[in-house]
C-alpha cells in the first residue's frame, strides 16, 4: 500500500450542510478526496459547487456534519478545538479565497506570524526566512509595506507566502491566482510545484483556470457537493 | 515581545480614539481617588495627632463601685465565682487621683499621667459671654500627656506656670472676643466669679477645642471649683497609642476605675470620617466603572472590525486562549498607561493641594489642605482600576475567541 502511505490528508464521506431552517443546503454530500506528498492536485467546478467549503473542512477551521478526516493517518475531524489548532499550525498552509491578510501588519509581519507561534525558529532567522519567501514570490522589495498599501494582488502573494511559512506538510489554496496576472500566476503556480517537488509537500488548490488546472497532477472536477 | 503583545500593540493603535475614553476614566478615577483618599485620612491623621496632644491617648476617670452581683457557685468557701457586669456602677469622679497616678505609672505601655479638674464655666468680657470648660492642670505633668507646649502661638508657658491668676486660652475664642495676651477675663464658676489674666494662647487647629478648652494652674481651679481633693479625669500618655483599647480594658480591670481610649472616645469622628473615605472611594471609583465601560465597548468593537484577522489568526494555528490573550493584553496596556499616568497625577494632586494656601475653616482650622500619601492607597486605586477594567475586559475577549474560524470567512459568525 506504498500509496496509500503517500497520502498526508484524506477524507472520506464528507456531508456538510449549511444555513438554518428554510435556507439549510446540503453543500457537500459525501465527498471522499485525499492529497498525496510531493503532487499538486486541482479542484475544479462551478461557482457555488462547494469547493470553499470543503477546503475549510480539509484545513481543520470548520467540522463536518458527517464523514472523516485524518492528517498523517490520525484522524482530526473528531478531535477537540485545540487538537485540530495544532494541527493548523504545523501541518496546514492556507489560502483564503478573499480576505488574505491582516491589514494593519507589514508584509513581513504577516508572513512571520505563523512561525512565531510556532516558535520554532530564532527571530532572526523568522525574519531571514519571511524575507526569502516574500522574495520568492516576487515582492522581496515590499516586505515593509503595510497589508493596506499593497494591491489585491500583492495581498495574495503575501498570503501565499505566509502559507508557506511553516513549511507545512499540506497547502491549501482557495484561488491562489485569482488576482494575478498571467505573469503571477505562473510565478505563484511554479513556487507551489517546485514546493511539492523538492519538499514533498501536498498542495491542494481551487483554480478556474484551466491553464493551470491542465498543469496540475491530478484535476478532480467538482459539480454540486459532489467529486464527479 | 510574545506574538500576541506584539497583536494586541498594533490592534490598540487602530483605535486609540475609542481607547482614549477608557484611557481618560482610569486616570480620572485614579487620580481622584488617590487626591480624595489623601485629604481624607490627611485630616484624619492631622484630627488624630491634634486630639491626641490635647485630649491624650486615655482617660481614667469615674471609679467603679463594687456592686458586681458575684456570687459563690458552690457554697461560701467556693473557688469558683460567677461574676456579673451587669451591675457595673460608677462613682463619679476620682477620689485619690495621687494613688491612681502612681499605679498607672507603672504600667509598662504609659509614659505620663496628668490629673486633671474638669467643669463647665462662663467666660465673660465686658459685655460679651462665652461657655467654656477650664481644665485646670498641673502643667508639667500635663506637658507629658500633651502637646500643648507646642501648641502655643502667642505668649509664654513661663508667664502661666509662674502665675497663679495666669490662664491659657484658644486662638478662636480670643479672636471671638477680641481678647490678646495680658488682657484680663471674668470666670464664672459655681456661683463664684473671679478675675484671670491670659497669659499665652494656644492653638490646636480643632475648632470644637480652640474655642472653648480655658486651662487654669491646679491650685486656682481647686479653689475656684471648691475641690480642694480628688480629680475629673486623669489623662494618660501612651508609648504605643494604638495599644490604647486593649490597655484600657486592662487598667480598667486592675484599678477599677474607668479607662476610656482615644479610639472609644472619638469614635463618632472616626466613623465619620472613615465613612467619609469610603463614599470617596464610592463617587470616585464611578470613573473606574466607566473606564471599565468604555473599554468593553472599545474591545467590542474592536472584536467586531478584527473578525477576519481572528479568523486568519485562527487558521494559522493560534489557539482560542491566545485570542483572549490578545485582547486581555490590549485592556491591560491601556490600564498600566492609565493608572501611571492616574497614580502620577495623583501623586502632583495631592502635593499641589497640600501646598497651595487653601485655608480651611469650620471643623478644622489649617492654612492648607492636609494630606496622608500612603501607599495602600495606590495600591486601592489601581486594583479598583485593574478589576473593572479588566473584569469587563474579559467579555468581549471571551467572545472573540469563541469564535469559529469557518464561520467568519463564511460570514455567519454571530
Ligand atoms: N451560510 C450559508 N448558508 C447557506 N448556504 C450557504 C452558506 N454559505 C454558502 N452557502 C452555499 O454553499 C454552497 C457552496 O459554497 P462555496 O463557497 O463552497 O462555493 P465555491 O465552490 O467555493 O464557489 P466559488 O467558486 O464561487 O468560490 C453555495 O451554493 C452557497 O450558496
Ligand atoms: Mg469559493
Amino acid at each position: 500500500m506504498a500509496e496509500a502511505s503517500n497520502a498526508v490528508l484524506r477524507c472520506t464521506n464528507l456531508h456538510r450542510h449549511l444555513g438554518q431552517g428554510e435556507g439549510r443546503v446540503h453543500v457537500l454530500r459525501g465527498v471522499s478526496f485525499e492529497a498525496e506528498r510531493g503532487q499538486v492536485c486541482a479542484i475544479v467546478g462551478p461557482s457555488g459547487c462547494g469547493k470553499s467549503t470543503l477546503l475549510y473542512l480539509l484545513g481543520l477551521l470548520d467540522k463536518p456534519g458527517e464523514g472523516q478526516i485524518t492528517i498523517n493517518g490520525q484522524l482530526m475531524s473528531n478531535h477537540d478545538d485545540a487538537a485540530r489548532t495544532a494541527a493548523r499550525c504545523a501541518h496546514i498552509g492556507f489560502v483564503f479565497q478573499f480576505h488574505f491578510l491582516m491589514l494593519e501588519f507589514t508584509a513581513l509581519d504577516n508572513v512571520m506570524m505563523p512561525m512565531r507561534k510556532l516558535g520554532r525558529l530564532t527571530p532572526e532567522e523568522m525574519m531571514a526566512r519571511a524575507h526569502a519567501l516574500l522574495t520568492s514570490v516576487g515582492l522581496g522589495e515590499k516586505t515593509h509595506r503595510l497589508g493596506t498599501q499593497l494591491s489585491g494582488g500583492e495581498q495574495q502573494r503575501v498570503a501565499v507566502a505566509r502559507a508557506l511559512a511553516n513549511q507545512p506538510a499540506i497547502i491549501l489554496a482557495d484561488e491562489p491566482t485569482g488576482n494575478l496576472d498571467v505573469k503571477n500566476s505562473a510565478v505563484i503556480f511554479d513556487l507551489l510545484t517546485s514546493l511539492a517537488k523538492e519538499n514533498g509537500q501536498a498542495v491542494v488548490l481551487v483554480t478556474h483556470n484551466p491553464d493551470i488546472a491542465n498543469r496540475c497532477d491530478s484535476v478532480r472536477p467538482m459539480r454540486d457537493g459532489l467529486f464527479v | 515581545m510574545s506574538p500576541n503583545l506584539r497583536i494586541a500593540f498594533r490592534f490598540l493603535t487602530a483605535k486609540k480614539r475609542a481607547m482614549l475614553m477608557s484611557l481618560s476614566c482610569i486616570v480620572l478615577g485614579v487620580g481622584l481617588f488617590v487626591i480624595t483618599q489623601a485629604t481624607t485620612s490627611g485630616f484624619e491623621k492631622f484630627f488624630i495627632k491634634t486630639i491626641l496632644g490635647t485630649n491624650g491617648a486615655m482617660r481614667v476617670q469615674d471609679k467603679i463601685q463594687d456592686t458586681m452581683r458575684s456570687m459563690a457557685a458552690g457554697g461560701e468557701n467556693s473557688k469558683f465565682r460567677i461574676s456579673s457586669r451587669e451591675g457595673r456602677k460608677y462613682i463619679e469622679g476620682i477620689e485619690e487621683p495621687q494613688l491612681v497616678v502612681n499605679a498607672l505609672m507603672k504600667f509598662a505601655n504609659v509614659s505620663g499621667a496628668s490629673i486633671v479638674l474638669n467643669s463647665p464655666a462662663i467666660l465673660r468680657n465686658d459685655s460679651k459671654t462665652d461657655s467654656i470648660k477650664i481644665f485646670g492642670i498641673n502643667l508639667d505633668d500635663h506637658l507629658r500627656v500633651s502637646d500643648l507646649a507646642s501648641q502655643i502661638v502667642d505668649g509664654k508657658l513661663e508667664d502661666f506656670r509662674n502665675s497663679p491668676s495666669g490662664i491659657l486660652i484658644g486662638r478662636e475664642l480670643c479672636n471671638r472676643q477680641g481678647l490678646a495676651i495680658g488682657d484680663s477675663i471674668i470666670i464664672d464658676a459655681r456661683g463664684q466669679q473671679r478675675r484671670y489674666r491670659i497669659s499665652a494662647i494656644y492653638e490646636t487647629g480643632v475648632s470644637d477645642i480652640d474655642r472653648a478648652y480655658v486651662y487654669l494652674n491646679m491650685g486656682e481651679a481647686r479653689s475656684l471649683l471648691k475641690k480642694p481633693t480628688g480629680a475629673t479625669y486623669i489623662q494618660v500618655n501612651l508609648i504605643d497609642k494604638d495599644r490604647a483599647p486593649e490597655d484600657a480594658v486592662h487598667i480598667e480591670e486592675v484599678l477599677q476605675h474607668q479607662a476610656r481610649s482615644w479610639q472609644w472616645r472619638e469614635k463618632p469622628w472616626l466613623s465619620a470620617f472613615k465613612a467619609l473615605s469610603i463614599s470617596s472611594a464610592i463617587t470616585t471609583s464611578v470613573f473606574t466603572l466607566i473606564a471599565g465601560l468604555a473599554m468593553l465597548n472599545t474591545l467590542a468593537m474592536i472584536v467586531i472590525e478584527k473578525t477576519k484577522d481572528i479568523a486568519i489568526l485562527r487558521s494559522m494555528g493560534y489557539e482560542r486562549k491566545d485570542i483572549t490573550q490578545i485582547f486581555l493584553w490590549q485592556a491591560l496596556i491601556v490600564l498600566a498607561i492609565g493608572t501611571s499616568v492616574g497614580a502620577a497625577l495623583g501623586y502632583a494632586g495631592t502635593y499641589a493641594v497640600s501646598r497651595i494656601p487653601m485655608p480651611v475653616t469650620g471643623i478644622f482650622r489649617t492654612e492648607t489642605f492636609q494630606v496622608y500619601i500612603s501607599p495602600w492607597h495606590y495600591v486601592a486605586a489601581v486594583l479598583m482600576a485593574a478589576v473593572m477594567v479588566m473584569g469587563a475586559s474579559i467579555i468581549p475577549a471571551r467572545r472573540a475567541a469563541r469564535m469559529e474560524p469557518g464561520d467568519i470567512v463564511r460570514g455567519t459568525s454571530t
